[in-house]
């Protein structure tokens, strides 16, 4: 098993979403993690799309047919080593009197935020790497976790160069 | 947009008739629609009006450049524009309503979709503010045929037709080709729109790869020249990049053997002599067994389907791989290429040609005089074959083989699934491509009768025989209502054996000869049998033949075709020529042959090639027997 980091770029058009899912299920894919977003371009958007793998071959085929599906206008799989790769964490954990405190300080260890504070609990928001935010959990699980929600993982490569730069060319020829 | 389009400093390649004046006129969305599909040069439309079309039939009744085609079910509009596209070469149409009307062209779509047909379908779709309602005939065409189309549209603006229309032609027939689904709201339809020629195409993530890699083909070319034993294992790609003659080219400049599969049939002369059969299933096995022992594989336009490999861990194990496809997720999807080429299988063969030229001119040969001795022995000792009844019933095999050789040159030839298409695939001779059509993926029962009425109308010169089976026909033969009011006279073969023919083989080799609902004319008395113990038998096999429900000679006189039967096996010749010679009516032959013929040879499944019985019980000697 082997979890790999998609960049995909879509046309931002209705029902491409649906189209990229439907082809994991089909060819038999877990999707660990999906994030969509916007990009630079009005007309571009990115799916981030961690997967499972057991092998590599299987995996270049569900890259092979994503290429396929007309609206997809790239895919790179961003390495760890070269990319950076970032989650959103909401947690909203369980605090009276004697604990605000504690928890507090386990917030400003890991650089995370407090964003909301009532009699009975705190709510931390938090980013970092998947590893950072399973840290921070796990230090906050003692305290009691009332609700979590978490992002799908983004990720985007060092350094100077884009991805979305020849893509964007792409559309521009056709526009 | 037109503006752009004439301007010479301003190229622009996938726009269609780029060069020619622009139209630009006042109409509504289904005027603009129908001006769309004259534009883009589809004739001929097959389809079934319904309440979210209606717009469009409208103004199609005064199209004097489309010619629609009323069938009897959409199931038939879509087989019937599969069957036109793989005899013409271009783009099938067939167009339908919303709802039920969209989703019987499922089967059709996922057909031609298995089998790479270039193929739009345009159906339509409640008013777009109606959408998501559960409106009357509603249903998700876009959302049910994601899977089984290359692309689909749901068009809810008017404007937007033209471009749309001439998007869904370019991905139909581009690349590795395949079905297009467009669906229009009827507000889009009624709406008015200014209609302008050519559209600007929008497709900046369709870009198909055409011209082979140099380097990977020079690859290939030496591995060519250096193997000891070679195939060309030659694939549907071929004849869908219409490169038929350069394969032959590229066959006779090698001497490599050469195996066309299903697909692939007509690719490459039948008769000629590197040819060495049909791989797989029910290949023959001199084919099956050179690709088992082969050391080099020469895939073009091929895609290692289950039916050609067998065990696939098994398969070819000696073999390296070259494997060209204009689809790169074909490549190493069942079988990792040594050599991968990405290319129309026009271009990779041209370039080969040259590459292995270069070899030959620099004094590298291949030679395949002692793998063609092998190959020559296997062709010898296991020919297609088949045993005649001995109780003087017909035999199937030989019924599909006298009238493949009665047929008049040019015979187009399309088929149903089952034994009847095996039978079809290997006792009749194809030496033309595009006389052979087939639903080889999906394999869907009922394919021939509607496939033939579509080669019929786009190729009204030439005979056309649909060899189907008594349950295959069942399914779809309401299409010949259409073959008989619009003057498409096609010729049916009903290969009728009372059985549901392959499903009974399997329940003959498989289980224990227990035939659980595949006996098709089957008395109120009928019941299964235990076991195959004579008596029992013998009874359901009088029973069978005494009912003859329904009565195909009067089923096709009353759909307005002459109905033949042929029983007595001297009589076939005649009856075959009698058929023949009626040329201005559709033409039904029923002819009853005996139930237990069977496909030979086979791999049975989930089993290796090398497991191939030539026979019941026959397994061919490859000097690899010691355990017998």
């Amino acid at each position: 098993m082997s979890k790999h980091t998609l960049s995909v770029l879509v046309e931002n058009k209705p029902g491409v979403l649906a189209r990229i899912t439907a082809l994991f299920s089909r060819r038999g894919f877990n999707i660990d993690s999906l994030a969509v977003g916007t990009t630079e371009h009005p007309d571009i958007s990115r799916i981030t799309i961690v997967v499972n793998v057991i092998e590599d071959l299987p995996l270049e085929q569900v890259t092979k047919q994503l290429n396929k599906l007309v609206n997809v206008l790239k895919i790179v799989e961003l390495e760890s080593s070269s990319a950076i790769h970032r989650e959103l964490v909401l947690i909203k954990v369980r605090a009276d009197n004697e604990t605000r405190s504690q928890i507090t300080e386990i917030v400003q260890l890991f650089r995370a935020k407090t964003v909301d504070v009532s009699p009975e609990a705190v709510t931390v928001e938090a980013t970092g790497s998947a590893d950072k935010l399973e840290a921070l959990l796990r230090m906050l699980e003692p305290f009691g976790i009332k609700e979590l929600v978490q992002s799908g993982t983004i990720a985007i490569g060092r350094g100077a160069r884009s991805i979305t730069d020849r893509s964007l060319r792409a559309l521009d020829r056709s526009a | 947009m037109t503006e752009q389009a004439t301007g010479a400093h301003h190229p622009q390649p996938r726009a269609p008739r780029a060069a020619q004046q622009p139209i630009t006129e006042q109409v509504t969305g289904a005027q603009s629609l129908i001006r769309s599909l004259e534009e883009v040069g589809a004739d001929t439309v097959f389809g079934i009006p319904g309440g979210t079309i209606l717009p469009a039939y409208d103004p199609m009744f005064d199209s004097k450049r489309v010619r629609h085609i009323l069938v009897r079910h959409e199931q038939g509009a879509g087989h019937a524009a599969t069957g036109y596209a793989q005899a013409t070469g271009k783009v099938g149409v067939c167009m339908a309503t919303s709802g039920p009307g969209a989703t019987n062209l499922v089967t059709p779509i996922a057909d031609a979709h298995m089998d790479s047909v270039p193929l739009v379908a345009i159906t339509g779709q409640v008013n777009s503010t109606s959408i998501g309602t559960d409106a009357f005939q509603e249903a998700d065409i876009c959302g049910i045929t994601m899977p089984i189309t290359k692309h689909n549209f749901l068009v809810t603006k008017a404007e937007d037709i033209p471009r749309t229309i001439a998007e869904a032609f370019h991905i139909a027939s581009t690349g590795r080709p395949g079905p297009v689904l467009v669906d229009i709201a009827k507000d889009a339809l009624q709406a008015q729109t200014v209609f302008s020629w050519p559209p600007q195409l929008d497709l900046p993530g369709y870009r198909p790869v055409t011209k082979p890699h140099a380097k990977q083909i020079r690859e290939a070319a030496k591995l060519i020249v250096q193997a000891k034993r070679p195939v060309l294992y030659i694939g549907g790609g071929v004849l869908k990049a219409r490169a038929t003659d350069e394969l032959r080219i590229l066959a006779e400049l090698t001497g490599a053997p050469v195996a066309t599969t299903l697909m692939a049939l007509g690719a490459f002369p039948d008769s000629h002599p590197q040819h060495i059969g049909m791989p797989g299933m029910h290949g023959s096995v001199s084919a099956v067994t050179a690709m088992q022992k082969a050391d080099l594989l020469v895939a073009l336009g091929a895609r290692f389907d289950d039916r050609v490999t067998g065990r696939v861990d098994t398969f070819a194990p000696f073999a390296k791989i070259v494997h060209a496809d204009v689809d790169p997720a074909e490549i190493g999807k069942i079988r990792a290429a040594d050599v991968p080429i990405v290319g129309d299988a026009r271009e990779v063969i041209a370039d080969l040609v040259v590459a292995i030229q270069a070899e030959h001119e620099a004094g590298r040969y291949g030679d395949y005089a002692g793998w063609w001795a092998q190959i020559d022995l296997w062709r010898k000792t296991y020919p297609l074959g088949y045993d005649l009844p001995e109780d003087g019933s017909l035999s199937p095999q030989q019924v599909i083989q006298r009238i493949g050789k009665l047929a008049p040159e040019g015979t187009i030839y399309t088929a149903g699934v089952g034994q009847h298409q095996m039978w079809a695939s290997q006792f009749i001779d194809y030496e033309k491509p595009y006389t052979w059509l087939n639903s080889g993926g999906l394999g869907t029962m009922g394919y021939a009768v509607p496939a033939a009425m579509g080669a019929k109308a786009g190729m009204p010169e030439r005979t056309v025989w649909a060899i189907d089976g008594d349950g295959c026909f069942q399914m779809t033969n309401q299409e010949l209502v259409t073959c008989a009011l619009n003057n498409m006279p096609i010729k049916v073969a009903i290969i009728n054996n009372g059985a549901l023919g392959m499903v009974r083989q399997w329940q003959t080799l498989f289980y224990n000869e227990r035939y659980s609902n595949t006996v098709l004319h089957s008395g109120p008395t009928q019941c299964s049998t235990d076991s195959g113990s004579g008596s029992a038998a013998e009874a359901q096999k009088a029973q069978n033949l005494g009912t003859r429900t329904p009565d195909f000679v009067k089923l096709a006189e009353a759909m307005g075709c002459v109905g033949i039967r042929c029983e007595d096996p001297t009589q076939l010749d005649s009856v075959i020529e009698k058929a023949n010679s009626i040329n201005d009516r559709t033409v039904v032959v029923d002819f009853i042959c005996h139930e237990d013929a069977m496909v030979w040879p086979m791999v049975a499944a989930g089993t290796s090639n090398d497991e191939v019985l030539a026979a019941r019980g026959v397994r061919p000697d490859f000097g690899d027997m010691e355990d017998d």
